[in-house]
């Protein structure tokens, strides 16, 4: 058991960089906001992909670390450091973008049976509110089942739908719109 | 053009406006709204007070009804105080149905004696009359009486003046967000705070009484509902389960309220009876079910649900047991229904590609109109009087409540001093 959980794997995240419909430098304030207080520099994204546009080519060399250590999660190099999940428009289907980092925290909690995450559903401000709060929650829960395939439990998954009110950009672009229809893993 | 100006206008009065209250202007309008001519009330024995200058309150009030179209102050061709003073003749030839009269009479008690007269120019007669007893404090809800009084008299509706209104406002800061629930009279004077949070507060809902709100409120960081007694401050935690607890509707006795929970897998509609905390599961579906509203008669909901895919409306008898019935089918998203006091029409918001608007629904047709322009309308909710749709509408830099009559022909906006202000409900009576 002890020997799997020190297994580190250097992985390339191909293609993961350049596609994801979501974005760059704005991320590493909207951790702070939401997160307040909470594992704020923890919760930011790593440092390749972060460097937003053209970095791809760095981020694949430097490549990420994967380990299911218990502190992996505050490790800027681990996959882990990433903790956002976003989402198209009145969807709550993780993407495929997303899948790997979302099957990595699962593993992660299949390893460290005491680890436990809160998943916020959020939403993006387009349509009801009401609708927003329940289509957040199945985001949130689409995230869980996926954690859950990987051998987290029930248990350590717990969910928060906080639907259109708490955006993390204010403007009513395409750019902001599509930072706030997301679940946050917060350990 | 014109509609630009009022609103660059409005702008500028507001931005001197320091107090936090709603400010209503009307930008669009007019058409077919009756002539009233309401003379400055007589004081006597006192000085005008500024907060309680009836015979403005009440033109301002039968204005933002869109029904009404009072002449300005400066405009009045003439200014009787008795009855035995109104000219009619001269009335008749300046196109006048209506003229108001009034007194505001100070008391020895400091209280005030406010007398108004309805005078019905064609019959050549006073139609209505009554005195109220008021104080300094009660002088703004007296005006609106009026206005309720006069308003229902000549369009045989009832008056919606003198109720309450709630909302939810929130602030941005350095600190972070503050959100508000609001109650203030119903042209936004005399804002009250009944709760503030860090957290976000959703959903205000009226009892049928006009004692209670019930809402939404993340303050425990978890989603739980909340019902709320706007005089004594007393609130009672109705719903804390796992998951989603959301969308309150009180059912038409105010026994009941309709919510949302997740507590079962995904989000259904139950039932819960307040006497007894009794939970009923009216909706079983694994797609969305929520934002239900109850009908008239209280035995059916009108909700939202993904259940063909994208929201749609639907009706379902509150035993469950009957299929829900469909209705809307225009468009990919037609949402957050508000059924009208009549039972006849249903307000909802009707998304199309990035923009969402109020639109109306005929039961009885099932035809459907859109009522406004976008871009992001959402939280319809008929006044009590059916006169008019409050709903929020998103702005520039701003989220601010709005109104539409409901031919869509009038329209008004009421936007607040300080921060984002949304989810507007009108409460039927003033308790």
């Amino acid at each position: 058991m002890k020997k799997l959980l020190f297994i580190s794997v250097l992985v390339l995240l191909i293609s993961a960089c350049g596609d994801r419909i979501k974005p760059d430098d704005e991320t590493t304030t909207a951790n702070n906001d939401t997160n307040a207080g909470e594992d704020a520099a923890g919760g930011a994204t790593a440092g390749g992909i972060d460097d937003g546009a053209g970095s791809g080519a760095t981020a694949l060399e430097g490549g990420m670390l994967v380990s299911y250590e218990e502190n992996a999660i505050n490790d800027p190099n681990n996959v882990l450091s990433e903790k956002i999940v976003y989402f198209v428009f009145d969807s709550n289907a993780v993407g495929d973008d997303y899948v790997e980092l979302v099957k990595h925290h699962g593993k992660y909690l299949s390893f460290n049976i005491n680890a436990s995450v809160r998943l916020e559903g959020h939403a993006d401000e387009r349509g009801t509110r009401e609708y927003n709060v329940a289509l957040a929650e199945q985001r949130a829960q689409s995230v869980k089942q996926l954690m859950m395939y990987e051998g987290a439990t029930n248990d350590q998954i717990s969910i928060i739908s906080y639907g259109e009110e708490k955006p993390v950009a204010f403007g009513h672009d395409d750019e902001s719109m599509s930072l706030n229809r997301r679940v946050e893993i917060v350990y | 053009m014109i509609k630009k100006i009022i609103i660059l206008l409005f702008c500028l009065s507001f931005t001197s406006v320091a107090q936090a209250v709603l400010k209503i202007d009307i930008t669009e309008g007019f058409e077919g709204a009756l002539p009233i001519a309401v003379i400055p009330f007589q004081w006597t024995g006192a000085k005008k007070v500024a907060n309680g200058d009836v015979s403005s309150i009440i033109v301002s009030d039968l204005a933002r009804s869109g029904k009404f179209s009072p002449v300005a102050e400066k405009d009045l061709i003439a200014r009787p105080q008795k009855l035995a003073d109104v000219h009619y003749k001269t009335w008749r030839i300046a196109g006048m149905d209506h003229i108001v009269i009034g007194s505001v009479t100070a008391q020895a008690d400091g209280s005030y004696k406010v007398q108004f007269r309805l005078i019905d120019i064609l019959k050549a007669r006073q139609v209505l009359g009554y005195s109220f007893s008021a104080t300094n404090k009660t002088l703004r809800d007296v005006s609106h009486q009026i206005s309720d009084y006069i308003f229902t008299h000549i369009t045989g509706l009832p008056g919606a003046f003198a109720t309450r209104i709630a909302y939810v406002t929130s602030v941005r800061s350095k600190a972070g967000t503050s959100s508000r629930l609001q109650v203030s009279d119903t042209d936004g004077y005399n804002p009250q705070t009944l709760l503030t949070s860090d957290q976000p507060i959703m959903s205000p809902a009226w009892s049928p009484d006009g004692s209670q709100l019930a809402y939404v409120s993340f303050e425990g960081r978890q989603a739980e509902i909340f019902t709320h007694n706007i005089r004594t401050g007393v609130r009672k935690s109705r719903s804390k389960f796992p998951g989603l607890n959301g969308s309150p509707a009180w059912s038409p006795d105010g026994k009941k309220l309709a919510l949302t929970l997740s507590k079962d897998g995904n989000p259904d509609i139950y039932i819960l009876t307040l006497a007894n905390n009794k939970l009923q599961r009216v909706t079983n579906h694994w797609s969305i079910d929520t934002e239900a509203v109850w009908t008239v008669d209280g035995k059916s909901i009108i909700y939202t649900s993904s259940r063909s895919g994208k929201p749609q409306l639907y009706r379902q008898s509150v035993t469950g047991k009957a299929k829900p019935e469909r209705l809307t089918f225009e468009g990919r998203y037609n949402a957050s229904a508000s059924v009208s006091a009549d039972g006849k029409h249903v307000a909802y918001v009707h998304g199309e590609g990035n923009t969402y608007r109020i639109a109306v629904l005929d039961l009885a047709t099932k035809s459907s109109r859109i009522l406004t322009d976008g871009p992001l309308d959402e939280s319809p909710g008929y006044a009590p009087n059916n006169s008019m749709i409050l709903f929020a509408s998103q702005e520039k830099h701003n989220a601010v409540l709005a109104a539409v009559s409901v031919d869509g022909r009038q329209k008004q906006r009421l936007a607040f001093s300080d921060g984002e202000v949304r989810e507007p409900s009108w409460a039927a009576v003033r308790y």
